[in-house]
């Protein structure tokens, strides 16, 4: 592993390394380019992953303070958690559970398909799909995805034939389990899934895709690339000419560090990194980086969530095998004449028994709730998975009132949910319901919405400059080698679980940001 | 962090334990036949020593852990562990301290004996407090992750170090039609 001084002003710095930072890093390193990953977490392995899952929840979750503001029940039903994100080399990509749906081509131009929707703030994406697929192609190869590029499926497990066998008998035609970048065999230097289920404690196997096992081992291996743990960004640095040119940090003693840099790439996911550019405001910018227009932060989107468990007389024993490796697209549509705009997945999720009552039964307790917990052994469960309707009042801003640990004011996450999204879900609650009663459940439960894991849209790619933060390579609007590499780039959230999607555009943006550092343009 | 089990604790009463030992309160009990614990353990009676707590306030907390997670059959020492869990808790944490034991004093003396009609309907009106959701929360996160609770709701829990549930299980349901290949994938072969 390289290690570069602080004041080389030649490397690129990126902050965050998970799906968008994790990949970037390795894309820059393989081209030659120097680089330098901060990542707030520890570096954990396969070693030390937990079984535990309260252990391996406190090692790997974003646990820094947050406050909250507006309507959303997520805020009321788990009011310590308002999204779950990861804090550990890999981010997210050690939490995912490996579902990885494309985005639908409808789905990229919400503006155009929805029409003038009222208090939302739907756009069109800046690239169309065909140029997307490309980089879909490219990320499916690499992350070996099942279902494509000839890949095997994964197989059924007891939890997935409930499923299928209840999508059938209500008439739905796709049904399958799942796009998924873990392995079904020996494939790209890691092993198969053996269906221990603990997914998203971290894959002890590595038969799931993570950047902590693959791009940033590789990246290393280059000598090019510079990663520096429990390293939390502070703030991002120009100079008079108005072009970063470094990054403030606060290094695994707390001592406060200053790297120079000839490009910054912030992908910090949807909640941290809007919070890094509003956190650089300046005399020269003093709104934050990259917001001349108040875009930065706002059109935080989720996705439309919850869960649905079926609760059968019969042994089911969901924990058994790969946690979400089953899916129904057939209400991947766009049919208002459902009741609402956009569509949504329902997938298959299990929990383990200490996450169930914390996870999945949120605000249950008494002779009722008990009374689901008893079913353990013979429940089963959906996991809804929605397009939000992007509002531009639902946004991350700074809360001065409260300082984080570093005396820095925290994220303010403000939700009012758009009425689709209630609408949406009432609809996904209902053939759920359906489903499971296909196949003989005795009582069907839901949740309201969760915490949310797919966070996006906080600094959004827009061809009008007034619309949001960054142009079609995440390169943003106002700083030409300030760029955002992470979900929060995404125009809108789709239907479809984002870290594929980060993948393919961190791949797009790599081939920009060496094309352009060639040309002296940054 | 574990139940105490206590040849002795049959012998002695829980006051003159309190008087000897450094613990402010102990919780006792008797483990069930056929518990895990009641394998290793030298006598079925259990107490777990409290550090904080008084054996009054350990008894009101088991009392609310019983009501917000009612399994009649789950064992008292798994409810136990989590009151002793959240004594834990206090002695590291003086604003908790404060919090817990001012709200184990709303309930007033007689809710660890009420009937569980009598303590639903208290616990009810507090729903909203902080005191009552730090209990509902640490109950739900302590109680469901004991090894009797795993025992008792038939989780099997971790399978990596047995080489998953590919040859254990995964796939062993019979109650509905298997799922055509085109729709799922082949099971990897044994090695």
């Amino acid at each position: 592993m390289a290690k570069f001084d602080l004041n080389d002003d030649g490397v690129v710095v990126i902050v965050g390394s998970g799906a968008g930072g994790g990949t970037l890093a390795h894309e820059l390193t393989r081209r030659g380019i120097k680089v330098v990953l901060l990542e707030a977490g520890k570096r954990q392995s396969l070693a030390t992953f937990s079984q535990d899952p309260n252990v391996a929840f406190a090692q790997l979750t974003w646990l820094d303070p947050r406050t909250t503001s507006g309507t959303a029940t997520v805020f009321q039903d788990y009011p310590t958690l308002p999204s779950w994100t990861a804090k550990t080399v890999g981010g997210t990509t050690v939490h995912w559970t490996g579902a990885t749906p494309r985005v639908r081509p409808w789905e990229m131009k919400t503006r155009t398909t929805y029409g003038e929707l009222k208090g939302a703030s739907c756009l069109d994406w800046p690239i169309e799909f065909e140029e997307l697929k490309r980089y879909y192609q490219l990320a499916e190869k690499r992350m070996v995805v099942t279902r494509r590029n000839g890949n095997p499926g994964l197989p059924a497990s007891n939890h997935f034939k409930v499923l299928y066998n209840g999508a059938k008998k209500i008439g739905y035609k796709r049904v399958h389990t799942n796009y998924m970048a873990i392995n079904t065999r020996p494939a790209d230097g890691r092993a198969f899934c053996i269906q221990q289920g603990f997914c998203v404690q971290g894959c002890k196997t590595g038969a799931k895709w993570s950047t902590l096992y693959t791009e940033i081992p590789r990246a290393e291996a280059t000598g090019k690339l510079d990663l520096r743990t429990e390293c939390m960004a502070t703030r991002i640095e120009h100079g008079p000419d108005g072009l970063v040119n470094g990054v403030v940090y606060r290094d695994s003693q707390g001592k406060e560090q200053r790297q120079k840099a000839r490009i910054v790439c912030v992908a910090c996911n949807a909640v941290e990194t809007p919070r890094l550019l509003l956190m650089s405001e300046s005399g020269k910018f003093p709104q934050g980086l990259a917001n001349s227009h108040d875009q930065v932060g706002r059109h935080y989107s989720h996705h439309v969530g919850g869960f649905v468990w079926g609760i059968f007389d019969k042994p089911i024993h969901m924990w058994r095998g790969t946690t979400l490796a089953g899916i129904v697209e057939d209400e991947t549509i766009n049919d208002p004449k459902r009741g609402f705009v956009g569509g949504y997945h329902l997938e298959m999720a299990a929990l383990d028994l200490p996450s169930l009552p914390l996870a999945g039964l949120p605000y249950n307790w008494g002779r009722d709730f008990a009374s689901i917990m008893e079913h353990y052994r013979s429940m089963a469960g959906i996991f809804i998975n929605g397009e939000d309707i992007p509002r531009a009042t639902n946004r991350i801003t700074l809360n001065r009132d409260v300082k984080d640990a570093y005396g820095l004011p925290v994220p303010n996450i403000h939700i009012d949910e758009h009425e689709n999204n209630g609408a949406m879900r009432a609809h996904a609650q209902k053939q759920a319901k359906a489903l499971y009663e296909a196949v003989g459940a005795k009582r069907v439960v839901h949740t309201r919405q969760t915490p949310s894991t797919h966070n996006m849209c906080t600094a959004r790619m827009s061809k009008d400059p007034r619309d949001g933060v960054t142009n079609a390579h995440g390169q943003t609007h106002d700083i030409k080698n300030l760029f955002i590499s992470d979900g929060s780039a995404m125009t809108t959230p789709s239907s479809a679980n984002p870290t594929l999607t980060i993948v393919a555009l961190a791949l797009r943006q790599a081939e920009f940001i060496s094309r352009e550092m060639a040309a002296r343009n940054i | 962090m574990g139940v105490l089990v206590d040849a002795h604790a049959s012998t002695e009463q829980p006051e003159r334990r309190e008087f000897l030992k450094s613990a402010t309160g102990v919780i006792t009990g008797v483990l069930a036949l056929g518990s895990p614990l009641a394998l290793i353990a030298p006598s079925r009676v259990w107490a777990a020593d409290l550090k904080v707590f008084s054996t009054a306030e350990g008894a009101a907390l088991m009392a609310m852990t019983r009501t917000i997670a009612p399994h009649d059959k789950l064992e008292d020492a798994a409810y136990a562990i989590v009151v002793q869990s959240a004594d834990s808790d206090v002695a590291a944490d003086p604003a908790l301290r404060k919090l817990l034991t001012e709200g184990i004093a709303t309930l007033g003396t007689g809710f660890a004996t009420a009937p569980e009609e009598t303590r639903v309907a208290q616990l009810k009106k507090i729903e909203q407090t902080p005191f009552f959701q730090t209990m509902r929360v640490k109950t739900l996160s302590v109680l469901y992750a004991t090894e009797m609770a795993y025992r008792y709701f038939g989780y099997e829990g971790e399978a990596y170090s047995k080489g998953g549930y590919l040859f254990r299980g995964f796939n062993d349901l019979r109650w509905l039609p298997e799922v055509p290949l085109a729709d799922s994938g082949p099971v990897p072969a044994k090695a």
